[in-house]
């Protein structure tokens, strides 16, 4: 027999055409896999990628600062005059350097390549005797003159975009006219010098050859016509025994400090230019030792004293209860090796550097009591330091006359682990403190970033939300799962646990806004419930054992809940309703009054007791549903031989099922407390979001979570402020993740011994 | 007596008998029960209560208040609420009222005309009061500025003449704010629609020009098209603003004459009026019509007054929006990812690791979903995007700033957990031998997948998928990080090409809650509207979970019958 040709071939096509099916389903299958595969590991790495991120957006905060040395080259300008003080401009493409014989330079930072030099234009044939520089930010020197005059100079950097490039063009101005100021009337030479010059007031304090200390305050009169007259005060202040080596005066012109030979320095009070006042004296340094440095922090609160032994120590004025302030040492930082040559203050943050002797360079951070970064960067003295206006760059010169470029990387000095978590003595603090003040409208701010608060506000929020959902879920799991009814508890558990889907951002308004005035209200009544309901409850079940048998008949066994719902609200009423009557009698008709009057408590309209309750109310339903689960899981036969033994139920229950469903009530707990230590809305608007230390029911709190809602939408990407909500974010994050995984690592457990039992 | 003292002994007998026997314990615990249940019920009551009750008409007032000695004011207010208060704490405020009792009842009025006293309530005090009655001719304005206007009705002018006066001014009112409405509507409809679409257009002009800019394109065809196109948008928005003038004008014709409680007289131009009655004279059928039409305002309408007063519609919309695009994103990655655990992953630690690490994601605080959605989507990402394909509006942000489309990743990747939990729940209750009779079949793994396993396990999804919606749709923390506004000029869906504005940033149920209840200029007068959101919220939210639970149950029952 011959098959059609025909045929065969169409055979064979279907053969061809079923192998091809085939290898495209097997294909279809491979590439299903592979992409399932890519899909669901992509979606685990997603996942795990919140993690790193959070982490890696905080990493910053940890890591050391950096130097770059970009250039080294001998001081521009005149090689044989000294260089008395180097500056640079915001971008640090322009240096400036100030030498003892009155020439101003302005080179490029990155090279010493000379852009201009410019005299002074000091008066000729008078020798210059002292030289100071201003607060930073305000670009003001002056020259000490040998005939008790003062030239001060401004340099300033005038910035155009010709062509679409930044040109920067420096040049000198006199802010206080083109004349030399007399200081000192006598004519001696001014040997110690200090300037500041504001909008409308200028002061001088200097230093003669013969120990007088004299100041020179000037004020501009207001005129409308024209830019005004300068106005003159001159004064003497009482000089300190031994010659006097540094002289510096604060940013707005009311503070000035004076060291002298043997170490100490002098406080002086100069608000009122015509009568300044010498507060005290304190030695600053060891004895033997000599101050060999002198300078203001930014901000002119602190100031830093460096030692010729290599100490160094921040100091500003506390004030004690009379309001009197003294200058006191704050903080002592990591000494350098040799004498401190030079300290040099960030312009608008609360670091500084510091340079010695043996050619060791220092940064440190005052609030985070840290030094940053530790270097010896040249064989000789450091004579000049000079920092960026950014604090990015710096030029160092050393005895050798050599000026070395560095870019430098320090973003986040601020934070270290005692500013994060322990008391920080903050500037105008009268002692350490937790603080959490992350923004002011000043610049020279000291932001308080202090963990510590916001963390305890958090386990505060918790712990009362705990104290109030714990014994309540607790019991009704126990309950629910073990005496309820079936048909009853068919209905209960799901409606307690649709309220875990309730929204908190409702449970937070009400909280609020209904909860927190009620509870004002009625805070005795409320007080008089955790009292009153447990002892009414148990007077109510013994009056009901008491009962006739057929009333009780009428409920069945497991059904008490049911019965008891109408007994607590009318408990629950007459407590309310007998709050005010108790107020009368107990409170003298104000229990607000009577708690801050009588007993010394502050009371919050915002309170953790309202925390406690909306959170707790939150929290309820998860606890529930888990215990509940875990008592109920809990094997029959276990509970049947005990009460085959004799035991009462309650007995049964308490030695052996609350026993063996220990561990999945723990987890219950535990992701509870995860859940009431992350919760936002509720916390964010019951309480008044002020980040106190203080365990006081009445009091509210800052929790984490809030915290990062409220600041996290104005932290400047990038900044300190912005990583350190991240950081919040993280312990919150590592904090729940914790709290979880111990939970679920319980539960599988438990789940594998109940089914082996 | 020898009797009555073996009963008093039995009774102590049988007290330390039901203490010992545990009993007391078992009651103590079913209190709790009792406590939660109640505590729920309760606050689902308060919330329906108040949240309803801000529709009905309430009563207005008029009385006379003694508020000195000397001074006696007449007032015209609804009752808003009433207290009891301590005398002495009345005393302790400068209060020099004589009771004999010691709590004194006052009330909280809602006064309205903030335009004329500067506030909208105040608390008087019911020993003060006298002359309570409620007039059929008071009558409540609403107002689309300043709050209500509580008064009597004088006369009603028309181009500054008066044309109607007394009881006939009623009726002829109730025609002219119809009228004036009628041109409200067609202003607004000019204002946001047309105008609104001509702006837009203008600015996409200018930045197609900017792009031409920086991609050096000196083409003098392309910049002249864009003149021209510019020029006919600009005559458009000339004659619109001519029809403005004129309908402006219209909708200023009609002022009416009042007179408040105190007995000042003033105009009010019925372009501001949204609606005026008067609750006293109402039927009770008229109120329930008066209800409707206030309810459905609520839920159709724009807000007004800062959020305090009107309708919820955008918020409504932003929610329901932000849940569609996140329902979009998240089931097919949590599919794929419990796909993947279930079906192909090699079932061992690392499975069981990963598991457990997802299972906790659950329970990681929203915040902290919302600082990663922050930096992540909005500033990394954003910032990208922004710099690859939108330079041209540089510095504004586009996609370098919170919006709808960073929201609801975010709340994708918080709720991922849910549907991955879900869904392999679904999956690992088929049972084996339906694969396995598949693959008998010659069903290749996909197949089986695809054709068998997937439609099974559909339930499943979207329970997991319900959940997800719920719990997205009541989470507002990590929103107010990345997307949501109090008031959005604009919705995310609109008639401008390309009609999805995923940049743009949007308003949400629960942040309205917040917002109006915590941010807002005049909390007691919004009160009633953040109830009546909380309820909306809640019957969506508890709606959905209903539906997952049927769903799951429904599914559990299935199996049930399969396995057997």
């Amino acid at each position: 027999m011959t098959i059609p040709a025909q045929d065969t071939s169409e055979a064979l096509q279907k053969a061809l055409h079923n192998t091809r099916h085939r290898r495209l389903r097997a294909l279809k299958d491979r590439f299903a896999q592979w992409s399932i595969a890519a899909g669901g590991v992509g979606v685990i790495i997603a996942i795990v990628l919140i993690f790193f991120y959070l982490v890696w957006v905080t990493l910053p905060l940890f890591q050391p600062a950096s130097l770059h040395k970009t250039a080294q080259y001998p001081a521009p300008g005149d090689a044989d005059a000294v260089t008395r003080y180097l500056a640079m401009e915001e971008q640090h493409e322009i240096g400036v350097r100030f030498t003892d014989r009155g020439q101003v330079v302005f080179f490029a930072a990155n090279n010493g390549k000379i852009i201009s030099q410019v005299n002074s234009k000091l008066p000729k044939n008078i020798g210059i005797t002292s030289f100071t520089a201003g607060a930073p930010n305000k670009a003001t020197v002056a020259y000490g003159l040998d005939d008790g005059r003062a030239q001060v100079l401004r340099h300033v950097y005038d910035v155009t975009f010709p062509g679409d490039h930044r040109l920067i063009t420096p040049r000198l101005e006199n802010p206080l006219g083109d004349a030399p100021l007399v200081v000192d009337p006598k004519k001696h030479p001014l040997v110690q010098l200090a300037v500041q010059v504001g909008e409308d007031t200028a002061t001088l304090v200097a230093a003669t050859d013969d120990h007088r200390l004299l100041l020179l305050g000037l004020e501009k009169s207001e005129s409308l016509l024209d830019d005004g007259e300068w106005t003159t005060t001159r004064t003497e202040l009482q000089a300190p025994a031994a010659p006097i080596t540094h002289i510096i005066l604060n940013l707005d012109q009311r503070e000035l400090y004076a060291a002298d030979q043997e170490g100490r320095i002098s406080f002086y009070d100069i608000r009122d230019k015509s009568a300044p006042r010498l507060v005290h004296t304190v030695a600053a340094v060891r004895d033997g030792v000599q101050i060999s440095a002198l300078q203001f922090l930014s901000g002119g609160i602190s100031i830093m004293v460096g030692g010729s032994d290599g100490s160094l120590s921040q100091w500003f004025p506390v004030r004690d209860s009379h309001n009197n302030y003294t200058l006191s040492a704050i903080r002592r930082f990591d000494p350098l090796t040799g004498p401190v040559t030079s300290i040099t203050p960030e312009f608008s943050r609360k670091g500084f550097m510091a340079a010695g002797q043996r050619g060791q360079f220092n940064i440190y951070h005052s609030t985070a009591h840290s030094t940053v970064l530790r270097k010896t960067l040249s064989k000789y003295s450091v004579n000049q330091l000079a920092i960026a206006p950014r604090a990015n760059a710096l030029l160092l010169e050393d005895a050798s006359q050599q000026i070395q470029f560095y870019l430098v990387d320090n973003e986040h000095p601020e934070i270290s682990w005692s500013s994060l978590w322990s008391k920080v003595w903050y500037e105008g603090y009268d002692a350490p403190q937790y603080l959490w003040q992350s923004s002011s409208a000043s610049n020279d701010y000291e932001p308080k970033f202090s963990l510590t608060p916001i963390t305890f506000g958090t386990l505060k929020a918790a712990f009362y939300a705990m104290l109030f959902a714990i014994p309540l879920a607790i019991l009704g799991a126990i309950y629910t799962s073990y005496f309820m009814a079936p048909r009853m508890r068919r209905l209960v558990k799901p409606s307690i646990e649709i309220m875990e889907a309730l929204p908190t951002v409702i449970l937070g308004f009400l909280a609020g806004l209904w909860l927190a005035p009620f509870l004002e209200k009625h805070l005795p009544g409320v007080f008089s419930l955790l009292i009153i309901l447990p002892v009414g409850v148990l007077l109510f079940a013994y009056l009901w054992q008491c009962a006739p048998k057929l009333l009780r008949d009428c409920v069945p066994e497991g059904w008490e809940g049911a019965l008891l719902i109408p007994v607590i609200i009318l408990i629950s009423w007459a407590a309310i309703s007998i709050s005010q009557p108790m107020e009368q009698w107990f409170f003298q008709g104000d229990i607000r009054k009577w708690l801050s009057n009588d007993m010394g408590i502050q009371f919050d309209q915002r309170n953790s007791l309202v925390v406690g309750l909306a959170m707790g109310f939150a929290v309820i339903p998860t606890i529930f549903s888990i215990a509940e689960d875990a008592i109920f899981g809990v094997p029959k036969h276990l509970t049947q031989g005990s009460l085959a033994l004799g035991a009462t139920p309650w007995q049964t229950l308490s030695r052996v099922v609350i026993l063996t469903a220990s561990p999945g009530i723990f987890s219950a707990i535990m992701i509870g407390l995860g859940r009431a230590v992350g919760e936002t809305m509720i916390v964010l608007m019951a309480t008044g979001n002020t980040p106190v230390m203080d365990f006081s029911i009445f009091q509210g709190m800052r929790t984490l979570s809030a915290n990062v809602a409220v600041e996290m939408p104005e932290a400047e990407v990038g900044s300190t402020h912005y990583r350190v909500l991240f950081l919040a974010a993280t312990v919150l994050f590592a904090a729940t993740f914790l709290f979880n995984t111990a939970a679920e690592v319980v539960r599988q457990r438990l789940r594998k011994k109940y089914s082996n039992l | 007596m020898n009797s009555n003292k073996q009963d008093h002994r039995d009774m102590n007998h049988s007290a330390k008998n039901w203490f010992k026997s545990g009993s007391p314990w078992v009651w103590l615990t079913a209190a709790a029960v009792s406590a939660s249940i109640i505590m729920v019920a309760g606050l689902l009551a308060l919330i329906a209560v108040r949240g309803l009750s801000h529709f009905w008409p309430t009563p207005v007032m008029v009385a006379d208040y003694h508020e000195s000695d000397t001074r006696t004011v007449h007032i015209i207010g609804e009752i808003r609420d009433s207290e009891s208060v301590p005398l002495a704490r009345l005393h302790a405020n400068g209060e020099t009222i004589k009771s004999d009792s010691e709590s004194i009842t006052r009330y909280l009025l809602r006064v309205g005309n903030r335009d004329i006293q500067g506030l909208d309530f105040r608390w008087v005090l019911k020993p003060k009061l006298s002359q309570q009655h409620y007039p059929d001719a008071v009558m409540v304005i609403e107002r689309r500025e300043w709050g209500n206007f509580y008064g009597h009705l004088q006369a009603i002018k028309e181009d500054g003449k008066v044309v109607k006066e007394g009881d006939r001014a009623w009726d002829a009112l109730q025609q002219r704010i119809a009228r004036t409405q009628k041109i409200f509507s067609e202003i607004r409809e000019i204002e946001k629609d047309d105008i609104g679409a001509i702006n837009y257009r203008l600015e996409r002009l200018r930045l197609d020009e900017r792009h031409m800019e920086i991609a050096n394109n000196n083409d003098a065809d392309d910049r002249a098209s864009i003149s021209r196109e510019r020029a006919v948008l600009q005559a458009r928005y000339k004659g619109l603003q001519q029809k403005l003038v004129q309908l402006y004008a219209d909708i200023g014709r009609d002022v009416l004459v009042a007179k408040t409680g105190e007995g000042r007289v003033v105009d009010i131009p019925l372009s501001k009026v949204v609606r005026a009655y008067r609750p006293n004279a109402m039927s009770f059928l008229k109120k329930c019509l008066f209800y409707a039409e206030k309810l459905w305002e609520f839920v159709s309408d724009e807000p007004r007054e800062a959020n305090t007063e009107g309708g919820i519609l955008p918020a409504i919309f932003g929610t329901v929006m932000m849940v569609i695009l996140m329902s979009i994103f998240v089931t097919p990655f949590g599919v794929v990812a419990a796909v993947y655990l279930r079906e192909y992953a090699k079932q061992g630690p690392l499975t069981r690791t990963i598991r457990i690490a997802v299972n906790n994601l659950a329970g990681v605080p929203s915040i902290v979903y919302g600082v990663f959605g922050l930096g992540f989507f909005v500033y990394f990402l954003g910032g990208s995007l922004d710099q690859l394909f939108y330079p041209e509006a540089l510095p504004a942000p586009t996609f370098g700033t919170p919006g709808i489309l960073w929201s609801s990743l975010t709340l994708a990747l918080l709720t991922l957990p849910v549907v991955i939990v879900a869904t392999e729940e679904g999956l690992s209750r088929i049972p084996k031998s339906i694969r396995e009779g598949s693959l008998a079949l010659g069903a290749t793994k996909a197949e089986t997948l695809w054709r068998t396993v997937l439609p099974m396990a559909s339930p499943a999804m979207m329970t997991g998928l319900i959940l997800a919606i719920a719990r997205a749709a009541g989470e507002v923390a990590p929103l107010m990080l990345v997307g949501v506004v109090k008031l959005a000029p604009s919705l995310p869906l609109d008639t401008n090409a390309p009609f999805l504005h995923l940049e743009r940033k949007f308003m949400h149920l629960g942040f309205h809650i917040y917002d109006v209840g915590f941010q807002s200029p005049n909390v007691e007068a919004a009160r009633p509207l953040v109830y009546a959101t909380s309820l909306l919220l809640v019957l969506v939210i508890i709606a959905l979970n209903l539906t997952a639970i049927a769903v799951r149950n429904h599914l559990r029952e299935k199996y049930r019958a399969l396995e057997s």
